[in-house]
């Protein structure tokens, strides 16, 4: 896999991006993190937060103009999450000293002189202060903070001050007010000389002091570099309101300013490039997508006492109006996605990092092979990140490599191989004709679950279309798409791809969804047909009306996503027979029933919920045109049934039909290809599928069938057993054990003759060989 | 007799009737090979892997091998 290809994918994932409070607030002050705490009644946590991101936290919780509330997604769903007095609850009901910020070891102790005691300059200084940088603060007033002592709005308890200015004195900054740098004062030149930076809060004001050697704006103030607090002198820096010279003084922008300028100074040291990596400095626009429909409009708590803020009670209530903000808008529909407990950027970075890996176990393999291709996340993602294509492109990296795990794909790829044997697949034109105008294909899923259905199928097809309808049975190659296999799939598109061209390039009618779009991809000149849309074309066998008291739910399969016009003709052939439906979701947002992507046998247990989940989406039985589908929901005690068994099925209760299971699917394919040529071409063929007779109890049977032991290859362990000899009797049961390795997978059966066939008592196998068993 | 064997029962070799007794045997998987103590003919080697062990251990260690 490429490093930039993948860096593409993951770039695509939003749920790492912060949430819309975080981005618009100047510093990034982490919400989401302080309402976690909040809404667990941990004030002194929530105090935590606050204190690592506000460096004065009782003033700023108070005075904040806080902009983080005018882009809270809440406000889509009632009012904006009162941000601004939640940090002050924080304060009033966490605060914590030891939480405040220490001055660390500098390896190289500089000597900056900050000018200015308002908002900018104390942030910078004790941001400095904190890195261990030894920092002067001059104030050409008799106190600091002499603007927020005389805040009005509410006057702030000059304790509450006090309080947060202990910094100072903790950080080791020295202050000397009633100092005036330049004209009457110390002058500007001696202070730049005296210390290695100088950072300049000088308020709103424009410069008249002619001594201050700067560059300044068209309206005489400090011409300021906004993303770097540079001036024209490369040792000072200056912010604050003097950089945004606002109508209304922001207490959240001089401490942006305050911060960014420090640690620009920071970076001087250190001779680091000032502009680089400062993408996201300051408030911007998240790309985190919330979908804020899924809640109730709520508004927000107000205090019972305005000037003494949140009680405690009354902040949790509040903070728990926040959702938090999180996208995840695939993994609320996927259950591969649910499964694993995190989100797509995650999971691509554990997925590449297990393809890089080169000795050691790699533990992503599972993951990326439980995916079932469906595209559902994509389509609800909002940058539509295929998390699908993903996993393919990483499953035929596993191939390549030679490290795809054998055991997962390995029975239906042997299952393919069975549908492109002479054991089902054939080719012929219409018996009496020599040549195709149209090619049927049912595919091998149908002709595993319905083979009536493809023989009456086929003889309408034969009865309404003209110029010849050909029939050809096998495997679209799916299987070996899903599994990575690409070499393998490209051979058996050449293989059909050459046989369609011996039949004279017929148009192609598939009546499954999954060979369409294998069709329609990967054989751009191959004309292809839905079964549904020609069956709309040519319309339906006449049949006595039937009548059908509950509306069916609809289940498109997942691989008609994008295919409208399909999904248009299915429903207008139902309509046409007088069925109605239930829609059970929105267009092009259908699920997995469990099968894609070859998912039930790599992850079980994720398929099942899949399948499940789709299962509850409606209480009607539900109609469906995909065999797999279909038969996925019977597995799982969902009614469903087969648009066919509308079509031309009897009278019936088609929706209560029973999952064929493995071992039938492939006797009813060779059973299905032995009745249309004896019928249909006169050819006879001798069915060998099901001799000797094997007697299976039910549970016997659903223990075969999960543990992926077909009949057949029941068959071959106890012929080998008979002929050679090669057999294990109990002497307790009377039982014979006997095993025999087919392909990669050594079978176990435990049997006792019976009226010339077997009676079954357990199967089990492994893939190890033992003893002189050759691997294959 | 021994009273605390005698889990397994009693299992014969069907082609040279007599009983399989415990002894080494060669396992291998996807390159690797291990020696395992397992019932077997000792006559023409026939080996019995019981249900426990395939789906057991045997399943464990190939899941493990496959994954490296």
């Amino acid at each position: 896999m490429e490093r930039q290809r993948v860096q593409e994918y993951e770039a695509q994932c939003i749920e790492e991006q912060p949430p819309a409070c975080t981005a618009g607030c100047p510093i990034h002050l982490d919400v989401r993190g302080m309402m976690d705490h909040l809404r667990k009644g941990d004030f002194a946590a929530g105090f935590g937060v606050v204190a690592r991101f506000l460096p004065f936290p009782s003033i700023i919780s108070r005075i904040c103009d806080h902009p983080c509330e005018l882009v809270c997604k809440r406000s889509e769903a009632g009012d904006s999450v009162r941000i601004n007095d939640i940090e002050r609850a924080c304060v009033d009901h966490g605060y914590k000293a030891s939480a405040l910020p220490r001055a660390q070891r500098a390896q190289r102790r500089k000597h900056i002189a900050v000018v200015g005691a308002g908002l900018s300059g104390l942030t910078a200084a004790v941001d400095l202060a904190a890195k261990g940088h030894e920092v002067t603060v001059f104030e050409a007033k008799a106190r600091v903070f002499d603007r927020i002592h005389d805040w009005k709005r509410p006057p702030l308890p000059a304790t509450l001050i006090e309080t947060d200015l202990a910094v100072l004195k903790t950080t080791g900054i020295t202050v000397q007010t009633n100092t005036l740098i330049g004209e009457g004062g110390m002058s500007f030149r001696s202070l730049v000389d005296a210390f290695d930076a100088v950072y300049l809060g000088l308020g709103s004001k424009p410069i008249e002091d002619p001594s201050i050697e700067l560059a300044l704006t068209a309206d005489g103030r400090i011409a300021i570099d906004s993303l770097t607090f540079a001036t024209s002198h490369p040792q000072v820096f200056a912010g604050g309101s003097q950089r945004y010279s606002p109508a209304v003084y922001s207490p959240i922008t001089s401490v942006h300013d305050g911060r960014y300028a420090a640690m620009s100074i920071d970076r001087m040291f250190q001779g680091a490039s000032l502009s680089a990596n400062r993408d996201t400095q300051g408030p911007y626009q998240t790309r985190l997508f919330t979908k804020t429909s899924d809640y109730a409009a709520l508004p927000a708590i107000v205090p019972d006492d305005i000037h003494a803020g949140y009680s405690a009670a009354e902040a949790i209530a509040e903070a728990s109006r926040c959702f938090p903000c999180h996208c995840l808008e695939c993994v609320k529909v996927c259950e591969f996605l649910a499964h694993h407990g995190s989100y797509p950027k995650r999971y691509i970075r554990e997925i590449y990092n297990n393809d890089c890996i080169v000795m050691g176990a790699r533990k992503a393999n599972r993951m990326a092979n439980t995916c079932s291709l469906c595209g559902l996340c994509s389509a609800v993602c909002p940058e539509h990140l295929p998390m699908g294509d993903f996993c393919l492109e990483a499953r035929q990296s596993m191939v390549e490599k030679g490290k795809m795990q054998p055991s997962f794909h390995d029975f239906a790829l042997r299952d393919m191989a069975f549908s492109n044997s002479p054991a089902f697949a054939m080719a012929r034109h219409q018996p009496g004709t020599t040549s195709s105008a149209t090619l049927f294909f049912p595919g091998c899923q149908l002709s595993a679950s319905s083979s009536d259905h493809v023989v009456s199928a086929y003889a309408h097809l034969t009865e309404r279309m003209r110029g010849g309808v050909g029939l050809m049975l096998g495997c679209c190659g799916a299987p070996a798409h899903w599994s990575g296999q690409d070499e393998l799939f490209q051979a058996g598109l050449r293989s059909f791809s050459d046989e369609w061209e011996q039949m004279g390039r017929p148009r192609v009618v598939t009546a499954c969804s999954t060979c369409f779009s294998v069709f329609k991809e990967h054989l751009p000149d191959l004309p292809v047909t839905s079964l549904w849309t020609l069956l709309e074309e040519i319309g339906l066998p006449e049949r006595p009306e039937r009548s059908h008291a509950a509306p069916f739910g609809i289940h498109d399969p997942c691989t008609t996503r994008q295919e409208d016009e399909i999904q248009k003709s299915v429903r207008s052939l139902l309509k046409r027979m007088g069925v109605s439906t239930i829609e059970l979701n929105e267009p092009g947002l259908t699920t997995c029933c469990g099968f894609g992507g070859l998912m039930s046998f790599v992850n079980p247990d994720v398929a099942d919920k899949t399948v499940d989940r789709r299962a509850k989406d409606s209480d009607a039985d539900y109609v469906t045109y995909c065999a797999m589908c279909r038969d996925n929901f019977a597995r799982r005690d969902k009614r469903a049934l087969h648009i066919l068994d509308l079509i031309f099925g009897d009278e019936g209760d088609p929706a209560a039909r029973k999952d064929p299971g493995f071992s039938r699917r492939q006797e009813n394919r060779a059973k299905l290809k032995t009745r249309l040529l004896r019928e249909l071409w006169s050819e006879p063929m001798v069915d060998e599928t099901a001799v000797p007779e094997l007697f299976m109890s039910p549970d016997v049977q659903a223990l075969a069938e999960k543990r992926l032991i077909l009949s057949r290859d029941i068959r071959q362990v106890i012929s080998h057993a008979e002929t050679s000899g090669a057999k294990i009797k109990n002497a307790e049961s009377g039982h014979f054990v006997a095993s025999h390795r087919l392909a990669a997978v050594t079978y176990w059966v435990e049997y006792t003759p019976k009226d010339g066939g077997f009676v079954i008592h357990n199967v089990y196998s492994h893939r190890m060989t033992v003893g002189k068993e050759q691997p294959s | 007799m021994s009273e605390t064997k005698e889990q397994t029962p009693k299992l014969i070799c069907g082609k040279c009737d007599i009983e399989l007794t415990m002894g080494k045997v060669s396992v291998a998987y996807m390159g690797n090979s291990f020696d395992v103590d397992l019932l077997h003919c000792p006559k023409c080697h026939l080996v019995f892997v019981p249900e426990e062990l395939a789906l057991g251990k045997m399943q464990k260690v190939e899941l493990a091998l496959e994954e490296k």
